[in-house]
């Protein structure tokens, strides 16, 4: 991760994509979300849904592990050139989730999350905060999930 | 007893779900499916962020809670999922071992303009621990089936 000083507004990451199948979405929905058309196909039919749909929780956490693996790999390329690396999290929270469609079985969504704020944090000056839009967009091109979340990231260290 | 539907939801009203015990094993197992942190993960790793110590990942707090309510009232309720959510807080970390309630105020209710078969019901969701103190607030606008459609 880059240091706060050195990220800006309107930067963009493609944070990857993920293939949601039906074992993944019952198994999610049984232990988090057992809600019959998050883990019933019969039940899903005769719901809103029309058929077996991810629960808004999965769809949202998917992006989550891509993000972290995501960083992981950024993390990585700045020790082989010997960068520093600067810490990330926790989030203090999000705003604004949406869930604008179905996320139905063997979709494939594509998250992208989008630097949208930065400030440096009042209550722990030597952190700076990081606001981040997030989407995800299905193999149609459609907007499935979009969420705006904030996350605290360490300051460039000052040279005493 | 039949399902709750929209109208059955009154602003003001206040119900708690729980407890419902949060270990150290569920806490790093999410994490390393979903959030693989280290503060998620590991407690030396975690002891040296802003954490403080091994907490649950900020995600795994929203399914706890989300499985708290879905047992509690949601699937007792005519329930057509959510649109999405209004806000997230996360205010204090979720150790491991903490037992959590949710405690639901429903915040308002309105009928739907464009599909007159259901209604949202605003609700705050706190996560609480055995001290009542609130960990994490969620709000979201939930989707309910009307028990009568109202006709024009």
């Amino acid at each position: 991760m880059k240091y706060f000083e050195d990220i800006g507004v309107g930067e963009r990451t493609a944070v990857g994509r993920h293939t949601f199948t039906a074992d993944e979405i019952k198994a999610f929905a049984t232990r988090f979300d057992p809600q019959p058309f998050h883990v019933d196909e019969r039940a899903a039919e005769r719901s809103h849904f029309g058929r077996l749909a991810a629960s808004g929780w999965h769809s949202a956490v998917a992006w989550m592990r891509l993000m972290v693996a995501e960083r992981r790999r950024q993390t990585e390329a700045a020790r082989r050139l010997n960068e520093p690396v600067a810490a990330i999290g926790p989030a203090l929270g999000l705003r604004d989730l949406k869930w604008l469609k179905p996320v139905y079985v063997g979709d494939t969504i594509t998250y992208e999350s989008e630097v949208i704020e930065t400030r440096v944090s009042k209550s722990r000056p030597n952190l700076g905060l990081l606001t981040v839009r997030s989407t995800g967009v299905n193999q149609h091109g459609e907007l499935v999930i979009s969420f705006i979340s904030t996350t605290f990231v360490e300051r460039r260290p000052v040279n005493k | 007893m039949s399902k709750r539907h929209w109208e059955d939801f009154k602003p003001g009203s206040v119900v708690v779900h729980g407890p419902r015990l949060v270990t150290r094993e569920e806490i790093v197992a999410f994490a390393a499916e979903f959030d693989p942190q280290s503060m998620h993960l590991d407690e030396t790793a975690a002891a040296a962020t802003l954490l403080g110590g091994l907490a649950a990942s900020g995600w795994h707090s929203c399914c706890i809670l989300m499985r708290i309510i879905a047992d509690g009232f949601i699937n007792e309720s005519n329930s057509m999922g959510a649109p999405g959510v209004d806000e997230v807080r996360w205010l204090k970390p979720l150790r491991p071992g903490t037992r959590v309630r949710v405690r639901t105020t429903v915040l308002e209710t309105r009928a739907s303009s464009s599909r007159p078969e259901i209604g949202f019901v605003k609700c705050l969701f706190e996560m609480l621990d055995e001290q009542d103190t609130v960990l994490t607030t969620l709000t979201s606008p939930l989707m309910m089936r009307r028990r009568e459609v109202a006709r024009p």
